[in-house]
């Protein structure tokens, strides 16, 4: 089998269960494709090497006795920086962390090595996965793999860009607010944000405990699909997770049928404020599902627009709560400890030198978001948007089986064009934010080249939660109509490294 | 309603940030405009509409109480930045005069 890195899981996986390729052979073109571009992407923190290759030595001897193994044995994955992986550097982009080895694996970690899925190292990311461009890592950005001076999304923009450059088949995304979509459609990749609490978030650092979800990321339905099903499921390390069977995604996305279904367009996701490319590509995939045989209604949600507003008050408020952990005593940066300064005094300058400046901007304002006199105006009232934003989608959901809108109003942004300008950073997750508030599942897949910039642009697909089979549905039937009007997937138009 | 940069000197010691002078006005003007945009929530009449604090609505989730593996005395101490005795090393917690 020759280039061995632009192969599909699906593909790769196979060819290893039929001893047509070593795992280790598969690992070892990976990585060194990774040696190749990697200074001119810097999707990855830190690459697991040795580990990786060990792995893949035991998935070929196991094969070899005749064992038959998972679907996705032997396949590299991208592991985002966020998830707690033992005995490696877990930083989440943050200097707080630098050099902390966790003593335990998350549960997405353990549930892909109990799969043989071979971990080839952490992605990039914004700290503490607070930002949409990864500008906000401490350890310097993540280049778009389509314009090397555009941002990759984020926060999960090392784990996209690694897809994108096809450093890794596979990669693993936490979404608080579109961190896997946002990623997806600006690198032509698949993401999905399944139902809150599909996934287990035990070992994820958290920044918004009531929003955060891990999720499956890859460059077809079919392989996000396959990963999903190996993540998801009941735990009971995490009591906000769902006790319920998953829905049956890979079925879904092999299906991959819209006949009879109803997709509705989110009114108030759309219009002005959206790049014409954007408009124009998410138009006609619409109506290529209704020449599939879905019925495509327009459906209006009035609360959207305060979604981002209730967001930033939502997930500073939890967060500056979360981070309070980082405080230099148990694990991670200590700072100031001089045998003078008093604790307090050490825990100030552990956490003013080890955060960086968005960290610090949601930290003071959650602080003051929670703080007396101020809670009911902001927090409290943002929560009963979030009421009311929910009850918007399941008025909608009575009516139609999936809702749709663009994944982000624009393509790809210039890296430092947002940087100092926070509200325009944060107006960028504008169309993924509802779904987090609400807890439900969503999509993002591409559905071309914006005209103008030749940029990728990402379709959403939002469905109610626990169904998120009606995601792989509706994006496989979507994507199996491209494939067959372009002849091959987006992502293979990406340039070369 | 504007935010001072006395105020963001106060939310940086309730939130144990050493924050700088620079980082003082900097914030305090961002921390203004971030509030603006926001502020619209407060257009939408919700007092009758109960707060949401989560997206399941679970109560109670509990595990049988029973003990079992967990981390190692020198597994929980690995990542501490200071250690002594079996413990975590912290600078002093009390005045001592």
């Amino acid at each position: 089998m020759s280039d061995l890195i632009r192969q599909s899981a699906t593909t790769l996986a196979a060819a290893i269960a039929s001893k047509e390729v070593s795992a280790v052979e598969v690992a070892q073109a990976h990585l060194e494709r990774i040696a190749a571009v990697e200074e001119r992407v810097h999707a990855f923190l830190h690459i697991t090497e040795v580990s990786a290759i060990a792995q893949a030595k035991a998935i070929d001897e196991r094969i070899a006795a005749g064992e038959q193994l998972g679907p996705l044995a032997g396949v590299p994955l991208a592991l985002k920086d966020v998830l707690a992986m033992k005995g490696e550097p877990t930083t989440a982009g943050s200097r707080i962390l630098e050099g902390w080895r966790p003593p335990y694996d998350s549960t997405v970690v353990q549930r892909l090595r109990d799969s043989d899925i071979v971990i080839l190292g952490k992605t990039n990311m914004d700290e503490f996965a607070m930002g949409s461009s990864t500008e906000h890592s401490a350890y310097g950005p993540t280049h778009n793999p389509w314009d090397l001076e555009r941002i990759p999304g984020g926060s999960g923009g090392g784990s996209a860009a690694a897809l994108a450059a096809f450093e890794a088949p596979l990669a693993i995304g936490t979404d608080t607010g579109g961190s896997i979509r946002q990623p997806a459609s600006v690198t032509g990749t698949v993401g999905v944000k399944p139902t809150y609490g599909g996934v287990s978030r035990y070992g994820q650092i958290a920044l918004a405990s009531s929003l955060d979800q891990p999720g499956p990321c890859a460059r077809s339905v079919l392989d996000t699909a396959l990963l999903h099903a190996v993540i998801a499921g009941h735990d009971p390390m995490d009591s906000t997770s769902i006790n319920a069977p998953v829905p049956d995604v890979v079925a879904a996305a092999r299906r991959a049928d819209v006949r009879g279904m109803r997709i509705g367009v989110v009114k108030e996701l759309g219009g002005d404020g959206y790049q014409a490319g954007v408009a124009q590509r998410y138009s006609e995939a619409l109506d290529i599902l209704q020449g599939l045989g879905a019925e495509v209604v327009e459906v209006s949600c009035p609360h959207m627009e305060y979604a981002l507003g209730a967001y930033y008050l939502i997930l500073p408020s939890e967060a500056s709560s979360n981070l309070a952990r980082f405080d230099g005593m148990r694990y991670g940066l200590r700072a100031g400890d001089d045998g003078t300064n008093s604790v307090e005094q050490v825990m100030a300058i552990t956490r003013e030198a080890g955060f960086g400046p968005e960290v610090k901007r949601r930290i003071i304002l959650g602080t003051y978001a929670l703080s007396s006199g101020y809670y009911d105006a902001y927090y409290a009232q943002a929560q009963r948007v979030r009421t009311l934003i929910t009850r918007d989608f399941d008025a909608a959901f009575a009516k139609v089986d999936v809702l749709v809108s663009p994944t982000n109003p624009t393509t790809a942004f210039k890296l430092g064009e947002k940087l100092d300008d926070p509200i325009a950073m944060y107006l960028n997750d504008v169309a993924t934010i509802p779904v987090n508030l609400a807890g439900i599942c969503a999509m993002s897949l591409p559905v071309g080249l914006a005209p103008e910039d030749g940029l990728p642009v990402g379709f959403q697909i939002m469905a109610p939660a626990m169904a998120d089979d009606r995601l792989y549905l509706a994006g496989g039937a979507l994507e199996a109509a491209l494939v067959d009007k372009w002849g091959h997937l987006l992502i293979e138009e990406a340039p070369e490294l | 309603m504007s935010i001072s940069r006395a105020d963001v000197a106060h939310l940086g010691t309730l939130a144990r940030l050493q924050l700088t002078e620079a980082e003082l006005d900097h914030y305090a003007e961002q921390l203004d405009v971030i509030l603006h945009a926001v502020a619209r929530i407060s257009e939408v009449a919700a007092d009758d509409i109960p707060p949401m604090s989560h997206p399941i609505a679970m109560v109670n989730v509990f595990r049988d109480d029973v003990v079992k593996p967990s981390l190692t005395r020198d597994e929980a101490l690995s990542g501490a930045p200071s250690s002594q005795d079996d413990r975590f090393r912290v600078p002093r917690i009390l005045d001592e005069e």
